[in-house]
């Protein structure tokens, strides 16, 4: 039939078969597949913190919760400034993944070892940050099913609060471990020269990706809970 | 050969520029949102922190929009990976509206049916010194365990708050 013949040249040459027509590697365009899917998984547990918002008549204020900074006297009034230091240690750690996938592309294994050993520190720091956070918060008597703070307006709150926020921040510090752990075998397989022998570094780009999406995630997180 | 070698470099300086322009943009944006986010602070108008917080997430998208594009590099690939991925996320969309709509919906309802629920949102309740009941009894039982008896049934007694909050 004459449909046959319409697909323009670069279709063809896309399509056409002997090549990837999403011009990717196999395990990078799975891993854009896994990392869409759990994008499903945060967006469903954000939504739901959402709709249980929406549907509750007060809420705790957050800049009342989260208030608190390491070694400062207690009863210190510093809200936002912890979770900024948090945010920007993510940030970073998230541009030193960029440049070493950069190095990677080039086979430049000292760029790659560098940056790695950097993202590494700043995943390490920002799960610290989180540790010391939680820890502050059970202290001052909110976990799972125990919430101290009283809504913004003065009357009594749920634990819907506090089971949101340990959940969700749970999960992403979980997302945040896995992803250091991940990096590290980066590293170590880096200096074992596994991607000089395999002629590229392609692994650090899969990894990178990941790195990136716990990145993302921190985004919406840290806006939800403590800016909204 | 030294062409390919000079066409490599310049696209290594093409890159840099791109990361370092991202992360400018991604610091910047962040900035601009922690200001809005200390300037809410001490408003009192709904209608200027609901502004606020629509920039917040317009400004939060953008974010997300420049991680995904450079940093993950979805911008640079074939137009088919890109919308096998982007296309199933416009399910957001709906997820988003559709829930958030139930949510203020149930908070209606309650108020206008469930007298209960409604008064719940206007009695003030004292604040409580420091941390839940349960929490209490745990603490004490570590730092006084021979009142270890008494405090536990204290706390028993006094963990009841005069107003259950409503789920």
């Amino acid at each position: 039939m004459s449909t046959t013949t319409t697909a323009s040249p670069n279709e063809a040459k896309l399509w056409g078969g002997g090549k990837s027509p999403f011009n990717s590697e196999y395990g990078k365009v799975m891993m854009w597949y896994f990392l869409m899917s759990d994008a499903f998984t945060f967006g469903a547990f954000l939504i739901s913190y959402g709709t249980v918002r929406f549907s509750t008549n007060g809420w705790p204020n957050s800049n009342e919760v989260f208030k608190s900074f390491p070694f400062a006297p207690e009863g210190v009034n510093a809200p936002l400034v912890f979770v900024s230091i948090m945010t920007f240690i993510l940030i970073i750690s998230s541009v030193t993944m960029v440049l070493a996938v950069h190095a990677g592309k080039n086979m430049d294994k000292q760029g790659v070892v560098r940056n790695m050993i950097l993202t590494i520190i700043g995943g390490i720091a920002f799960l610290s940050c989180q540790a010391w956070e939680w820890n502050h918060l059970f202290h001052e008597g909110a976990w799972w099913g125990a919430n101290p703070f009283l809504n913004a307006d003065g009357t009594a709150s749920t634990t819907n609060f506090t089971n949101f926020f340990f959940t969700i921040t749970g999960f992403h510090g979980f997302h945040v471990f896995s992803g250091v752990v991940i990096n590290i075998i980066m590293l170590i397989m880096t200096l074992m020269d596994k991607f000089e022998q395999r002629g590229h570094y392609l692994m650090i780009e899969k990894a990178g990706l990941y790195w990136h999406f716990v990145d993302l995630v921190w985004v919406f997180v840290f806006t939800i809970f403590y800016l909204l | 050969m030294s062409h390919s070698h000079t066409d490599q470099e310049a696209h290594n300086a093409e890159a840099m520029a791109e990361i370092k322009k991202v992360t400018i943009i991604l610091s910047v944006f962040t900035i601009v949102e922690l200001i809005l986010g200390f300037w809410m602070i001490s408003l009192t108008s709904e209608a200027l922190i609901l502004a606020i917080k629509g920039t917040i997430v317009i400004l939060m998208m953008a974010k997300a929009f420049y991680i995904v594009a450079y940093f993950m590099h979805l911008k640079h690939e074939v137009k088919n990976l890109i919308m096998t991925i982007v296309v199933p996320l416009l399910l957001f969309v709906w997820f988003i509206g559709a829930f958030l709509w139930d949510g203020s919906s149930f908070r209606n309802l309650r108020n206008n049916y469930n007298p209960y629920f409604k008064e719940q949102a206007t009695i003030k309740v004292e604040k409580k010194e420091h941390g839940a009941a349960k929490h209490e009894a745990k603490d004490a039982k570590h730092e006084a365990p021979a009142a270890k008896h008494e405090t536990i049934g204290s706390g028993h007694e006094t963990a009841k708050p005069e107003v259950e909050p409503y789920y």
